[in-house]
């Protein structure tokens, strides 16, 4: 650990001061921590920061990151035609995190009809149908509800939907962005069902949102019952508008889509509503012209961030391999590392906390020659599933079935350390 | 404050502690949810009809309503633009090339009646009236050779509108689809 650590402060420095007679312009251009590796021998001089004091306290009333890590920041997938700005994506960059959780500004986004701005005195949640006493809910009668916090991760059904048209230049923020994983508070969806009383009938339940989508989808009542969450804290304080405030539905493990932000009404009823939502997105056609429906689960997936696509390593030696892993059955029990394209195997180091369906860091100490390698990770969950590959995919589902594509990621290191999207 | 929670209230005050213990008990938080207070947001419509509001409208008043309002995102006959195409691909499924449109894919008429009402059009959701729902529904099912020129749909006819892809879905089921070994 300690040559990391001495090559990461090499590096940071080596930044700093070239900061300092740079525009600012020109330092979003530099390599990021972690992005590029090399020297850093100049004698060292007193930088300007030492010599005069900083910013006053509370210069920031809510802080913001350095304006050095201003790149860090969300954005749509290259090359991919954004057709509404009301209706897109905005991509965590992966590439740039660290540990398990995600900052939440940078925490995935996928709107179907903008951002609404809610107002949470204003804002009710529904519950009615099929139970003995519907009822309107405010925040704060919401809030006085027993509490929970739990980490769990968000993907977006869509991750990684392009794998059939993929580019070289394509960064992990591009390929797996969709997803992010925060510590989410809030009470459990089975108290609220409690408090109404389900009949015995139930069996479907229609989450909707405030939003100008009206967004809703069908919710089976046993993962209501589970593990659902009604959310309305992130990462410590509210929602952030983006992930639904004031308040969201947060269904640990399955596709994000079904997660509803900014949550109006729940609906309890005895078979699925089959909304838009559900029947003409989010479901897979197969070869055979017929198409799965209600694949809510997503299963287990990994992905290496770092050396990922678009990073460079400037010399041979000693390169951490690192990445994520998760899976929507339970926890990651095991991450394997492959640096020659999939011929052989290493078990890779998982980092603690290993939660259920929550993002998993893995390391694996590498040793780079300066020449061509391929690098792939592969995530083996508790229930045993094993993350499948491309064509294991294909043969499962054919080449249309678009969302669900959990296949294994290839990154190509170049010689001279270039490293790029390898499908 | 409900009858059971001021019940339980009572209890708890009358054994002389705050009871840790809340199970089972209605908490008694939030407001009864009568029909009447929830009707402007109880707006989803059921494969089998249910929640589909009085009114009608007919395919010739669908195509002014499209022309006008749908046709700058959607195509002026469906064939799609800065939005999805709705028109078409009936018989593409299976093909290397599959053609997704409401007429091709979607497995309910009434999940068009319930999408255009809630969410369409993008800039101005929840603005047509159900007359209007019922005549834009008409036209695009015209379009896709669906309903007839003279078809005027409202909460009876539009639930008897049979898709062509009615059948197209299987539950894909809590099992996963591959089983790679290590």
């Amino acid at each position: 650990m300690n040559r990391i650590a001495k090559t990461r402060h090499a590096v940071s420095r080596r930044g700093i001061i070239a900061g300092t007679v740079a525009a600012a312009a020109a330092l979003a251009a530099k390599p990021r921590l972690g992005e590029a590796e090399g020297a850093g021998g100049e004698a060292l001089t007193v930088p300007p920061w030492e010599t005069q004091p900083g910013a006053p306290v509370l210069a920031a009333p809510y802080g913001a990151p350095s304006p050095f890590e201003k790149t860090v920041v969300r954005r749509p997938r290259a090359h991919v035609e954004v057709k509404s700005d009301l209706s897109s994506i905005g991509l965590t960059p992966l590439q740039n995190l660290d540990g398990i959780i995600t900052p939440s500004g940078l925490h995935y986004e996928r709107h179907h009809a903008g951002v609404p701005a809610i107002d949470p005195e204003a804002h009710r949640l529904v519950v009615h149908g099929l139970v003995k006493r519907p009822l309107i809910f405010t925040m704060d009668d919401l809030a006085r509800f027993p509490t929970v916090s739990r980490l769990h991760f968000l993907e977006c059904s869509g991750n990684t939907q392009n794998w059939t048209a993929g580019k070289p230049d394509w960064t992990v923020q591009d390929t797996h962005g969709l997803l992010s994983c925060s510590e989410w508070t809030g009470v459990k969806l089975s108290t609220i069902l409690d408090e109404v009383g389900i009949d015995r009938s139930a069996k479907w339940i229609l989450a909707e949102g405030a939003d100008a989508a009206s967004m809703t989808r069908s919710v089976p009542i046993e993962k209501a019952l589970d593990d659902a969450l009604l959310v309305y804290a992130q990462n410590g304080e509210r929602l952030r508008p983006e992930q639904g405030y004031p308040v969201r539905l947060l269904l640990p493990g399955f596709e994000g889509n079904v997660s509803v932000k900014w949550l109006r009404r729940l609906k309890i009823g005895a078979a699925p509503f089959e909304t838009r939502e559900e029947t003409s997105k989010y479901t897979g056609l197969l070869p055979n012209g017929k198409a799965r429906q209600f694949a809510f689960i997503m299963e287990a997936k990994s992905v290496i961030t770092r050396p990922s696509g678009g990073l460079k390593l400037s010399q041979p030696g000693f390169h951490e391999i690192t990445g994520l892993a998760w899976s929507g059955r339970g926890k990651v029990a095991r991450v394997d590392v492959s640096v020659d394209g999939g011929k052989s195997w290493h078990a890779a180091r998982l980092q603690e906390p290993v939660l259920d369906k929550c993002l998993t860091r893995f390391r694996f100490p590498w040793r780079w020659d300066g020449g061509p390698a391929t690098l792939q990770s592969r995530a083996i969950d508790s229930t045993g599933y094993v993350q499948p590959t491309r064509d294991q995919l294909v043969a499962a589902r054919g080449m249309q079935s678009y969302y669900h594509y959990n296949g294994i990621q290839s990154w190509s290191v170049a010689a001279g350390g270039a490293v790029s999207y390898a499908a | 404050m409900r009858p059971s929670f001021i019940l339980f209230a009572a209890i708890a005050v009358g054994a002389g502690l705050a009871s840790p213990a809340w199970a089972g008990q209605p908490y008694g938080f939030g407001t009864p949810a009568t029909p009447d207070k929830i009707a402007a947001w109880d707006i989803d419509v059921a494969p089998d009809g249910t929640g589909l509001p009085p009114g009608s409208g007919s395919v010739a008043d669908g195509a002014k309503i499209f022309a006008s309002t749908c046709a700058v995102c959607h195509g002026a006959e469906g064939e799609g633009g800065a939005q999805d195409r709705l028109v078409g691909g009936q018989g593409t499924l299976a093909s290397a090339k599959p053609v997704r449109t409401v007429g091709s894919y979607w497995p309910y008429a009434t999940t068009l009646f319930d999408y255009i009402r809630r969410a369409m059009p993008l800039t101005a959701p929840q603005s047509l009236t159900a007359d209007q729902v019922y005549a834009v529904s008409a036209y695009i099912l015209y379009l896709n050779g669906i309903a007839p020129e003279d078809t005027v749909l409202d909460a009876v006819t539009l639930r008897k509108v049979a898709m062509p892809n009615r059948d197209g879905f299987v539950d894909a089921g809590s099992k996963p689809d591959t089983n790679a070994k290590p």
